[in-house]
């Protein structure tokens, strides 16, 4: 009886509503939230510092920034340390004296940035921090969750290399840079979810710090030692192909499951195919650009002070295996654009 | 002076062997042959550019540009192959590059007199500049797939041995019959030796000056050649690595003394050879990062210290006109 009436009111206010529509359409509706959303965007100022530009990930961001940044008609500027700490470390501080509506930071490691983040926030310039944090939470961060990242990565090699497997139990950890975000979280997430396992052992822990042909170095050296290796886990796709090339050179390919993490670009797919990798979880490009931009026009119009409200979004994560890629899963800079 | 030359590169090649044989001998599988030829194979590129730079140096030189003429030209290559151009052009248009780099180098240094290490530390820089600026867009490039000869240059192997070995080992033949056997290379000693006594003598310094820097740019594009082969790519990303002091490290390491006229492959080869090892040997230790920089840095100052007790700095060094670096 209940339902009855409440459909009908329902129905009522419905053709009241319609009715309502009808009335005015001949002249449509200005839309009142409209003109401060985009008042409120036009002529502010962001500027992204990333680790360097050319490569994949921060390439295919700034692809997505640009363009949200062109239609909404704010500007996006782009200091690029081209891989130097300290010239990251000095652009930060001029831009704190430039006085920006937005920074969005891309963290070398968790320590070297964190003091000036902080103090532009204190100089009431907004930071956002993007897929590499530093140890300060500043007003937003947007990217992986690379803790989660290490877990599902190093789950995947305790299922395949752990007790039952009837394997070795032999995994190779390869680091990227010992001190970034991505690094530090990741490790934790290994050594707690291998220690849970007594088959897993741990037979080596290097640094390829980014560098393809390092990685490979290393990996023909383990391979030397352990023979009968059963896993790797890596820092990131670009760096770890230089260990699966290894492997593949010396006949191991079939043996050794190489997991490693990436931002879901055409090479890493192309890498998959190869049979150089075997998995890679994604934190998938696109979707962290849909979200920064997405953040960057939240952050420019909240009323909240600098440093005052301090929120983190991690973004999906795909896993990309050679089962489940298709022509279409990776995305390529071209596409972006 | 013979006598210290040879107790230098001795003691480099005592420590070489004493890590050697200290691995051999704690260390389980360290002497097996897969080892031994991943050891070298890993320091093959190392040991070639060492090669340029050994030349340079032993002129009296230092090539700080030998890196970026690397990535650089054989990024354009990889970048022009991407954009559908046959190999064998893009080829000699990166060597084309990779020779003007060189050419300029020379030229600046010998004809305006600028200091070897500026010119090419700053020509480094305008080359690694001019290349992400002009030539490619993303810094790590692919090679293309499906060519037969480049595929063997990287994968293949003759007599058990990988091709980044064989290149290392003729590449440095051909620089040993270069320095020992050919005018040029006894130009070299004499003009690294004494730049102001040679050219009284009549050798042809500035040309020759400039045809070392041509050299040490056309080994470093070789180099990169075996590099892209041999790991699918390249990524210029290296340029702003410590590569080009492990280089020097290589040089000065083995022997070949920064004030000139001094050293040879050999001394190369040894260098080359104790870093493989002392590489080799922290990776199977698994040593970790911070602790393996540290290690390397002092065994660099351990060099420098037992450099600086053999060779003292004489009346000859202090008085050159750029005296030693």
């Amino acid at each position: 009886m209940i339902r009855k009436m409440l459909m009908a009111g329902l129905a009522a206010g419905m053709m009241a509503l319609g009715f309502a529509g009808a009335a005015h359409a001949d002249d449509g509706l200005d839309n009142p939230s409209r003109n401060p959303f985009y008042e409120g965007l036009k002529g502010k100022r962001v500027v992204f510092v990333p680790l360097a530009m050319g490569f994949d990930l921060t390439e295919g961001w700034a692809a997505i920034m640009r363009k949200q940044a062109a239609d909404l008609g704010y500007t996006l500027d782009i200091r690029d340390p081209n891989w130097s700490t300290d010239a990251g470390t000095r652009a930060l501080t001029a831009l704190i004296a430039e006085k920006p509506d937005v920074i969005i930071a891309h963290n070398p490691d968790v320590q070297s940035y964190a003091r000036l983040l902080k103090r532009a926030m204190d100089a009431g310039i907004k930071v956002i921090q993007l897929n590499l944090e530093s140890v300060v939470p500043t007003d937003a961060y947007i990217g992986a969750d690379w803790s989660r990242v290490g877990y599902i990565e190093a789950d995947e090699l305790v299922k395949r290399c752990g007790t039952g497997s009837g394997k070795s139990g032999k995994i190779a950890i390869i680091r990227g840079q010992p001190t970034a975000a991505s690094d530090l979280y990741e490790l934790y997430a290994y050594k707690t979810t291998f220690a849970k396992d007594p088959a897993i052992k741990i037979v080596s822990e290097q640094a390829a710090q980014y560098d393809p042909a390092k990685a490979r170095a290393i990996m023909e050296t383990v391979l030397q030692q352990h023979p009968d290796l059963c896993g790797v886990v890596g820092n990131w796709d670009n760096q770890d192909v230089g260990a699966g090339a290894a492997i593949q050179a010396a006949g191991k390919a079939d043996d050794i499951f190489v997991v490693t993490s990436g931002g879901g670009n055409q090479i890493g797919c192309d890498n998959i195919q190869k049979g150089l990798l075997d998995m890679i979880v994604s934190y998938d490009v696109p979707l962290q650009g849909e979200a920064i931009n997405q953040q960057i026009a939240q952050t420019l119009l909240s009323p909240a002070k600098a440093g005052e409200s301090k929120t983190a979004y991690y973004t999906p994560l795909t896993l990309l295996t050679k089962d489940n890629i298709g022509p279409r899963t990776c995305w390529s800079l071209d596409q972006l654009k | 002076m013979r006598k210290a030359r040879l107790s230098q590169e001795g003691v480099v090649f005592a420590l070489a062997v004493l890590l050697f044989a200290a691995f051999a001998v704690t260390l389980n599988n360290f002497l097996t042959t897969g080892n031994l030829i991943a050891l070298v194979r890993s320091v093959s590129i190392l040991g070639i550019l060492g090669l340029g730079m050994g030349l340079v140096v032993i002129g009296r030189g230092i090539d700080l540009a030998m890196v970026a003429t690397m990535v650089v030209s054989l990024s354009w290559v990889l970048s022009m192959t991407q954009g559908g151009m046959p190999l064998g052009t893009a080829l000699l248009f990166g060597l084309a590059l990779a020779l003007a780099i060189g050419l300029m180098n020379g030229i600046l240094i010998a004809y305006a007199d600028i200091p070897a290490i500026f010119t090419t530390l700053a020509m480094g820089l305008v080359a690694y500049g001019a290349g992400r600026a002009f030539l490619f867009q993303i810094d790590v490039q692919n090679t293309p797939a499906g060519i037969a000869w480049f595929d063997f240059l990287g994968q293949g192997s003759v007599f058990g041995l990988p091709m980044p070995i064989v290149a290392f080992a003729v590449l440095a033949a051909l620089m040993a019959l270069l320095l020992l056997r050919t005018r040029f290379g006894r130009f070299v000693y004499a003009a690294g030796d004494n730049a102001l006594a040679a050219r009284i003598t009549g050798i042809p310094l500035r040309p020759l000056i400039v045809a070392q820097y041509v050299v040490s740019a056309l080994i470093a594009f070789l180099a990169g050649l075996v590099m892209a082969a041999a790991v699918s790519g390249m990524s210029t990303r290296l340029y702003n690595s410590t590569m080009i002091y492990d280089v020097l490290l290589v040089v000065v390491l083995g022997g070949i003394s920064l004030s000139g006229g001094r050293g040879g492959v050999r001394n190369i080869l040894v260098g080359t050879l104790l870093v493989g090892v002392l590489l080799n040997g922290m990776t199977i230790l698994d040593i970790t990062y911070t602790t393996q920089n540290l290690i390397k840095s002092l065994i660099l100052l351990l060099a420098i210290m037992v450099d600086s007790f053999i060779n003292p700095r004489d009346e000859q060094t202090s008085q050159q006109a750029q005296g030693d670096i």
